[in-house]
């Protein structure tokens, strides 16, 4: 049991626990300490100089972020003192920083901004000093742009501990910069983790929101359709204050609708179609001697940039299944097409991700259909949180409405795709049927749930034990892929995450994503599959409906259904504007 | 009586600049449990006007390489480094290896600028990492050097280590009396000798009106008047500057050593000095926003650069005020 202690701050006598910092202690306190480069994901770096806190007994102003409390402290947070510094090294931060809030995804709820209200901020004291600073654009999915940047380097440090290692300090003093590295032997995987640790979106998803707007604006015969994903229903509240994980999927729905979407359609359907494909591969690369194994997941784009890059060995591992998205897009310009008389040029696919680099996945070739690209267009959560705002769409007030049918419905399993262990928890849900050909006991798989880097269990199929492995983080994918390369036959079956926590904690979630917020987001995924009726994929009968339409055409099937990887021998690097 | 006992006895204060009982520090080293710890001689001595720890390492360097083997046999495990600025270790490299033969020491040419004179720093640039300070605690005492203990003291430290140790120390240190003063160099003479004191004997009392900067380089204080009846502290540098000096092209030049000094990781510092540099270059220097930033820098920035960088400026802008 740690240690309580006892402390004040701003008069308020607090028992704290002993190893807290001064910034945890507060924050458990109910008590603000304003603060940019902290991010309980990094190490404590310290450098904004924004959380300073003046500290009975004590000349200087030392940051709460990494100063750990002592009995008996006394602890000032808005000391006319501190209001001085705080307000001066704002100014200081806001003279690095490019204002450009007008096309910002983050304006509505922007840290800086409410900073600068707070403490009466003369944002424009000093002149911009980084006016010619250069932007850098990683393929279609994350940019960075150097005028905004406040040099705080959590996306320095997110990206290494990723295990990716693409962004490096240049110089030093004030003319230190991030800057994309570029030696051949490191390559952006586009998972965002920069964009959604930037306390300032200096680093962001490149934007796609202005386009669909114009779209909406003038459809010209075109039917916009919009797929939500499944992770995302439970964080977008946060973009207007709602508690964390805030189940919001009918208000979501409604929200699409009012800003002119004609159909909305939930990847939960998607995800039980790539459930059963999954499945269906594991339950064969298992009964098959000849096949690789272990199968891994390969739904998360970022991942499979990752193996292709650093370590193609393992392409025959992944599963050759498409993603959600691609999945409910393909059946959406096929077999939807169809049963609505509509010519597929004339749908727009707008997918609504947690993630940067779904933007990359649908612009892959290999994910097309005769030439053409299934999801058109790709916003994050924060592009639409933006959009919703923008648009005086206020998602606390809508009236929920349900996803358009028949690929609307979903079964549980489709739900959790979102949580790490999610897509696993599912696939084998849906592979113990089809290996067992009996009912299952329990399809929990709790083992494989939470927000740990790494799980590991076990489960009997048949007469056989499945080794099985969940992680999420690169830094985490590396150490089992590592293992793999020291013994093959470690796991059978491993799932991997870029993202902490799996999609939840994606690039393209609000800011802040914290552990806590992951959390919550991930338990509200869980009591979603928890009151279905149907938690079985295999138990959509809708999108068995439309497997069944699609591979009636062999080739159609496959083109929909399966895709193919391959080894990236020189890095996709970045453009400089 | 040990090493320590007799460091404490002589009351003895280390010699970089932050006025630390040595007998203190000594005492806490002693106390880490671990399996390795290292000793660092800090020989990379880098602010502008200050040359008495080269002064020492060209004439005594026996006696500081003695200071050396004194904390080696004193901590049991240990390994020690002389870290040399680059030119001192160009100049004087070959000659200690030949004093230091089979112990010890190794030399490590330091890698970057005036910050690697900072104690995490030193570490991060003999770890190869990029050469910016840490947050402490933990300090290098307790994490230092490949995450073990490390002490680090300056070169005129180990020097009177081994005074001490001879039982030779008459409570003296080294002072550097640079600029406009007639007789430059550096004395050796009593640590309680306030400033005039030192002036008139060294026959540097200027016959003008002056005043001086005491303790750093460009982060010393400005003294003058009766203040000079006080004595020195920090790294014992004494610079005079007549007083038709220009003081603003003084804190330009102070400005201009930061700004290509600070490593850039702190808003404060890297953010201030930019800005500093601005306001002094401006037709009119707004004093108040200049005041502003350098209070804030001295009381938020992460190391000592940042923090004892400011004391030259505003005192000096005290002086001009009063004048």
């Amino acid at each position: 049991m740690p240690k309580i202690i006892n402390i004040k701050i701003n008069n308020k006598k607090i028992k704290a626990q002993e190893g807290d910092t001064i910034l945890e202690t507060a924050y458990k306190a109910g008590i603000e300490i304003p603060h940019l480069c902290f991010h309980p994901d990094t190490e404590v770096k310290a450098n904004c100089r924004v959380c300073v806190v003046e500290i009975k007994g004590r000349k200087d102003l030392p940051t709460s972020c990494s100063t750990k409390i002592e009995e008996g402290m006394e602890i000032k947070t808005e000391s006319s003192r501190v209001a001085k510094a705080r307000k001066i090294n704002l100014e200081l931060i806001f003279s690095e920083h490019i204002e450009k809030c007008g096309t910002c995804p983050m304006n509505f709820n922007c840290k800086l901004l409410n900073y600068a209200k707070k403490y009466n901020l003369k944002i424009t004291r000093f002149k911009d000093r980084k006016k010619n600073r250069k932007v850098y654009k990683f393929g279609n999915a994350v940019e960075l742009d150097s005028s905004q940047c406040i040099d705080c380097r959590n996306c320095v440090d997110i990206c290494e501990q990723q295990g990716v290692g693409f962004l490096k300090l240049k110089n030093k003093g004030h003319k230190i910069e991030v800057v994309p590295v570029d030696d051949g032997k490191h390559d952006c995987v586009y998972c965002g983790q920069c964009a959604v640790h930037c306390p300032v979106t200096a680093i962001q998803e490149q934007l796609n929101y202005n386009e669909i707007e114009k779209d909406l604006k003038n459809k010209k015969n075109k039917i916009l359709v919009a797929q939500i994903a499944p992770s995302i229903r439970t964080s977008i509240g946060e973009m207007f204050n709602l508690p964390y994980g805030k189940i919001m999927t009918g208000q979501l729905i409604s929200s699409l609708r009012a800003l002119g979407f004609d159909y909305v359609f939930d990847v939960n359907f998607g995800a039980d179609v790539t459930t059963i494909v999954e499945a269906e591969e594991l339950a064969e690369r298992l009964k098959n001697k000849n096949f690789v194994l272990p199968m891994f997941t390969s739904c998360c784009p970022a991942w499979v940039k990752f193996v292709e890059f650093y370590y193609p060995e393992f392409i025959p591992n992944l599963t050759t299944s498409r993603s959600p998205h691609i999945h409910l897009a393909g059946i959406i310009k096929t077999y939807w097409a169809k049963k609505i008389k509509v010519d597929p040029k004339k749908i727009v696919v707008v997918s609504i991700m947690p993630c940067t680099a779904k933007k990359y996945e649908s612009s892959r070739k290999e994910l097309w259909l005769n030439n053409r690209p299934l999801v058109d267009s790709v916003l994050t959560t924060r592009e639409l949180g933006y959009l919703l705002h923008k648009h005086k769409i206020d998602l606390t007030k809508i009236k929920p409405t349900k996803s358009d049918n028949p690929l609307g419905e979903h079964s549980g399993a489709g739900a959790i795709y979102g949580a790490s262990g999610g897509v696993m928890e599912s696939a084998l849900r849906t592979a113990m049927f089809l290996l067992n050909k009996e009912k299952l006991k329990s399809i929990n798989f709790k083992q494989i749930r939470g927000q740990q880097g790494i799980k590991k269990a076990e489960v009997k199929v048949g007469n056989r034990n499945l080794k099985l492995a969940v992680s999420n983080g690169l830094g985490n994918a590396k150490k089992i892929l590592e293992e793999l390369k020291q013994n093959p036959r470690e796991y059978d079956y491993v799932e991997i995450m870029a993202c902490p926590g799996g999609c939840i904690g994606g690039g393209g979630q609000p800011i802040p994503t914290t552990p806590l917020q992951r959390i919550k987001r991930a338990e509200s995924l869980y009591q979603i599959d928890k009151k279905k009726k149907i938690r079985e994929a295999h138990k959509n009968q809708e999108a068995k409906k439309a497997m069944s339409w699609l591979k009636k055409d062999k080739k159609l099937a496959s083109q929909i259904l399966h895709t193919k990887y391959h080894k990236k021998n020189k890095p996709e690097g970045f453009k400089i504007l | 009586m040990d090493i320590i006992t007799r460091i404490r006895k002589a009351n003895f204060l280390g010699r970089g600049g932050a006025n630390f009982s040595t007998a203190k520090k000594w005492e806490m080293f002693k106390n880490e449990k671990m399996d390795k710890k290292y000793i660092i001689c800090n020989a990379s001595e880098g602010e502008p006007d200050v040359f008495k720890d080269e002064y020492l390492i060209a004439n005594f360097p026996e006696e500081i390489i003695n200071g050396i083997k004194i904390a080696l046999d004193f901590f049991s495990n240990s390994q020690a480094y002389i870290y040399l600025r680059k030119d001192l270790y160009l100049k004087f490299g070959l000659k200690l290896k030949k004093i230091i033969k089979k112990e010890k020491i190794k030399l490590f040419k330091e890698t970057g600028g005036y910050l690697c004179g900072e104690e995490t720093t030193l570490i991060s640039s003999m770890e190869h990492q990029r050469r910016e300070p840490k947050i402490k605690p933990p300090y290098p005492l307790q994490k230092g050097l490949k995450g073990k203990p490390t002490l680090i003291n300056n070169v005129e430290t180990f020097y009177y280590i081994s005074k001490i140790a001879k039982q030779e120390y008459k409570k003296t240190r080294f002072y550097c009396i640079s600029k406009d003063a007639k007789k430059q160099g550096v004395f050796e003479l009593p640590i309680d000798w306030s400033v005039k004191k030192i002036l008139q004997k060294t026959k540097n009392y200027p016959e003008y009106d002056f005043f001086v900067q005491v303790g750093g380089g460009a982060c010393g204080k400005i003294v003058f008047g009766k203040e000079l009846n006080k004595s020195v502290c920090g790294t014992g540098a004494i610079i005079v500057y007549n007083v038709k000096q220009d003081l603003i092209k003084l804190m330009q030049k102070w400005v201009n050593f930061y700004i290509n000094e600070n490593c850039g990781k702190c808003v404060p510092c890297r953010e201030g000095f930019y800005r500093i540099r601005e306001i002094l270059n401006s037709k009119k220097i707004d004093w108040k926003l200049l005041k502003d930033i350098l209070e804030v820098m001295k009381e938020t920035s992460l190391c000592g650069l940042g923090t004892s960088a400011p004391t030259a400026f505003l005192s000096l802008m005290e002086m001009m005020k009063y004048r």
